[in-house]
């Protein structure tokens, strides 16, 4: 196997704490900056990205496609892309400053994250919704013919469960062992239409999975970041087991700005130039803004 | 006009599993997938030796197309079985992101396309494919004529880069292609020169083209008998150099008229060389129940109506030189 360039040392609480006040400021200073976007669900998820690439994964910024010999993250639910884009930059993919392109004319950051315009750290198109979880059981699948003893990861939303393909990909992850996969659910309750509750209540959603033979953790507060890592540790040593893994992760849209948090209002809306101040105000700048 | 034997008659999706089966022995990284079909794609001789690169996906083609997508990034080449209907329009929203907007190379293999998988009716009788596939930027589109061509093709996309959609048949049909034919994608293949009109013919409908041209010989007409084997990308060189010699062509496939290969032909005339064109194809309506021949017979796709269409053409030629 080729050797891997590991982007950083694992990164202690603190250090992983300050890199998620950045990459908040860059999710509504990205959103701000075009006058659209959905800062919601990536403020939610900002944790989850900031521990899988600065303290989880074994990844490569010197991108390669085949990512041969490196654990892989594909995201589902495409439109919380700012968050990706801002880890990926962090984390040295691409230069930090390009975040400002974000959705603009010529930019490699599309509103959706895209293979198409050679963006380093993306492998597939997302946002028409229920399609990551398929390609994320086919990277691994691949990875077990070459023998490559990795993981993938991949995250999904909950208002994306409503998608019938999620259910094709979780019945057929279970019945081929794809076991070094760990899929997650951005469980915060809230689509566009509202909670998901009433647009389409997913029910029991962890007895759903576990029902389609997948070893299922429940993650209480995905915003907690030493609760995310514990949590994310757990699911590693459930792998290689014979099942795939799936993480409820529960956390709060638009987590880390008071007034967008716990509402799906902020799912697709961009803060005016007050509101970006006080969305700013709450978060202390610790590696720069772009 | 020149002679063809038939050499055989076989259905071209066995063509397709004996491809396949040869295009795993030559490549390690060739793997299948399938939907609950593997008995009508004919995979069983690649799933007897290379089990472990067969994936049963069940009736879910949706995640079969993801899953494809996935195997490729680590340089998997998986090549998708199912019926042309559920391989396109079922599907169409996974090929188009999954796959084509994110370059994954992913031969989609498509059994069972046109009227001739007959007795099901028109919910499996898929007449739109090619124009689905056509319209995806990137997408690589075949449509060969016979077992030989279906081979050869399968093996010929496991070799080329990018997504592929490849389109193959239920009948038995005439075996005409030598073995020896090489296919090079996006290539015509010439069949038989001639000068009063260009016959451009894909799949079943080669046969019955060259039926046409014995037709049409006998009443003193010379026809250009061309396989455009590969929709897209479509050799407009071929399509243009035939024309200017014949002045007026005829489009034949077991296709919608809308969005297939007369319309791809029609494009390159009217930007290029505008002349008379005729199209055999289906006439914007759905199919039915019946055997393959009865239908074919039904909607206008025979040798018969080709010779029509070519005397059509010629006619309206004549009209334009007067």
């Amino acid at each position: 196997m080729e050797s891997v360039i590991q982007d950083s040392t694992p990164k202690t609480l603190e250090e992983l704490k300050d890199i998620s006040s950045q990459v908040r400021r860059d999710i509504v200073r990205m959103v701000h900056g075009v006058g659209n976007g959905h800062p919601g669900g990536a403020l939610g998820c900002t944790e989850y990205f900031v521990a899988l690439y600065f303290h989880l994964m074994k990844h490569n910024p010197d991108f390669k496609m085949d990512g041969i010999g490196e654990d892989l993250c594909f995201l589902s639910n495409g439109h919380i892309s700012a968050v990706w884009y801002s880890v990926l930059a962090r984390s040295g993919y691409f230069p930090v400053a390009e975040l400002s392109t974000h959705r603009k004319i010529n930019s490699r950051l599309q509103g959706h994250p895209t293979t198409h315009e050679g963006l380093p750290g993306i492998r597939m198109a997302s946002g028409s919704l229920g399609q990551g979880l398929s390609v994320a059981v086919g990277a691994a699948q691949a990875k077990k013919l070459n023998g490559d003893n990795h993981l993938v990861y991949v995250l999904m939303g909950d208002g994306e469960q409503d998608e019938g393909q999620i259910w094709e990909a979780a019945m057929y992850a279970a019945h081929h062992k794809v076991d070094n996969l760990i899929a997650t659910v951005d469980w915060n309750g809230q689509q566009i239409d509202g909670p998901t509750v009433k647009v389409m209540d997913l029910k029991d959603l962890p007895a759903k999975y576990r029902a389609f033979g997948w070893e299922v953790i429940i993650l209480e507060n995905g915003n907690d970041m030493a609760e995310l890592i514990k949590t994310y540790e757990h699911a590693k040593t459930l792998t290689g087991k014979g099942s795939p893994v799936a993480i409820m992760m529960k956390t709060g849209m638009g987590y880390g700005v008071d007034f967008m948090m716990g509402s799906h209002k902020w799912h697709g809306v961009a803060p005016n130039d007050d509101q970006l101040a006080q969305a700013l105000a709450q978060l202390p700048e610790t590696l720069g803004d772009f | 006009m020149k002679q063809f034997t038939i050499l055989d008659k076989k259905d071209t999706r066995s063509g397709f599993g004996v491809g396949l089966l040869e295009a795993g022995r030559k490549n390690p990284n060739v793997v299948a997938l399938c939907a609950d079909l593997v008995g009508s794609l004919k995979m069983d001789a690649f799933i007897k030796e290379f089990p472990e690169r067969f994936f049963q996906v069940g009736i879910a083609e949706a995640n079969m197309m993801g899953v494809a997508a996935g195997l490729t990034i680590g340089g998997k080449i998986p090549f998708t079985g199912t019926f042309a209907n559920f391989s396109t329009g079922r599907v169409y929203d996974q090929i188009r992101q999954s796959i084509a907007y994110s370059d994954k190379n992913v031969k989609i293999c498509a059994s069972h396309a046109g009227l001739t998988l007959g007795e099901d009716g028109a919910t499996h009788q898929i007449l739109e494919d090619l124009g689905m596939m056509r319209m995806l930027p990137g997408m690589t589109v075949i449509n060969p004529c016979d077992f030989n061509q279906t081979k050869a093709a399968t093996m010929a996309i496991a070799e080329h880069h990018g997504p592929v959609y490849l389109r193959f048949g239920r009948p038995v049909v005439p075996v005409f292609i030598s073995e020896d034919t090489p296919f090079i994608i996006g290539k015509a293949l010439m069949l038989n020169e001639g000068a009063d009109v260009s016959i451009f013919a894909t799949g079943h409908m080669v046969w019955k083209a060259i039926e046409a041209g014995h037709i049409l010989a006998e009443r003193g007409i010379d026809a250009e008998i061309i396989n455009i084997h590969t929709i897209k990308p479509l050799d407009k060189e071929a399509i243009l150099e035939s024309v200017k010699k014949t002045g007026c062509a005829v489009s034949a496939e077991e296709h919608q008229l809308n969005g297939g290969l007369g319309d791809a032909i029609a494009h390159v005339l009217t930007s290029n060389y505008p002349s008379p064109l005729e199209m055999v194809a289906v006439q914007d309506t759905f199919g039915e129940s019946g055997t393959p021949d009865e239908l074919m017979v039904k909607y206008g796709l025979t040798s018969t109506a080709i010779v029509d269409a070519a005397e059509r053409a010629i006619k309206r030629k004549k009209e334009v030189l007067a």
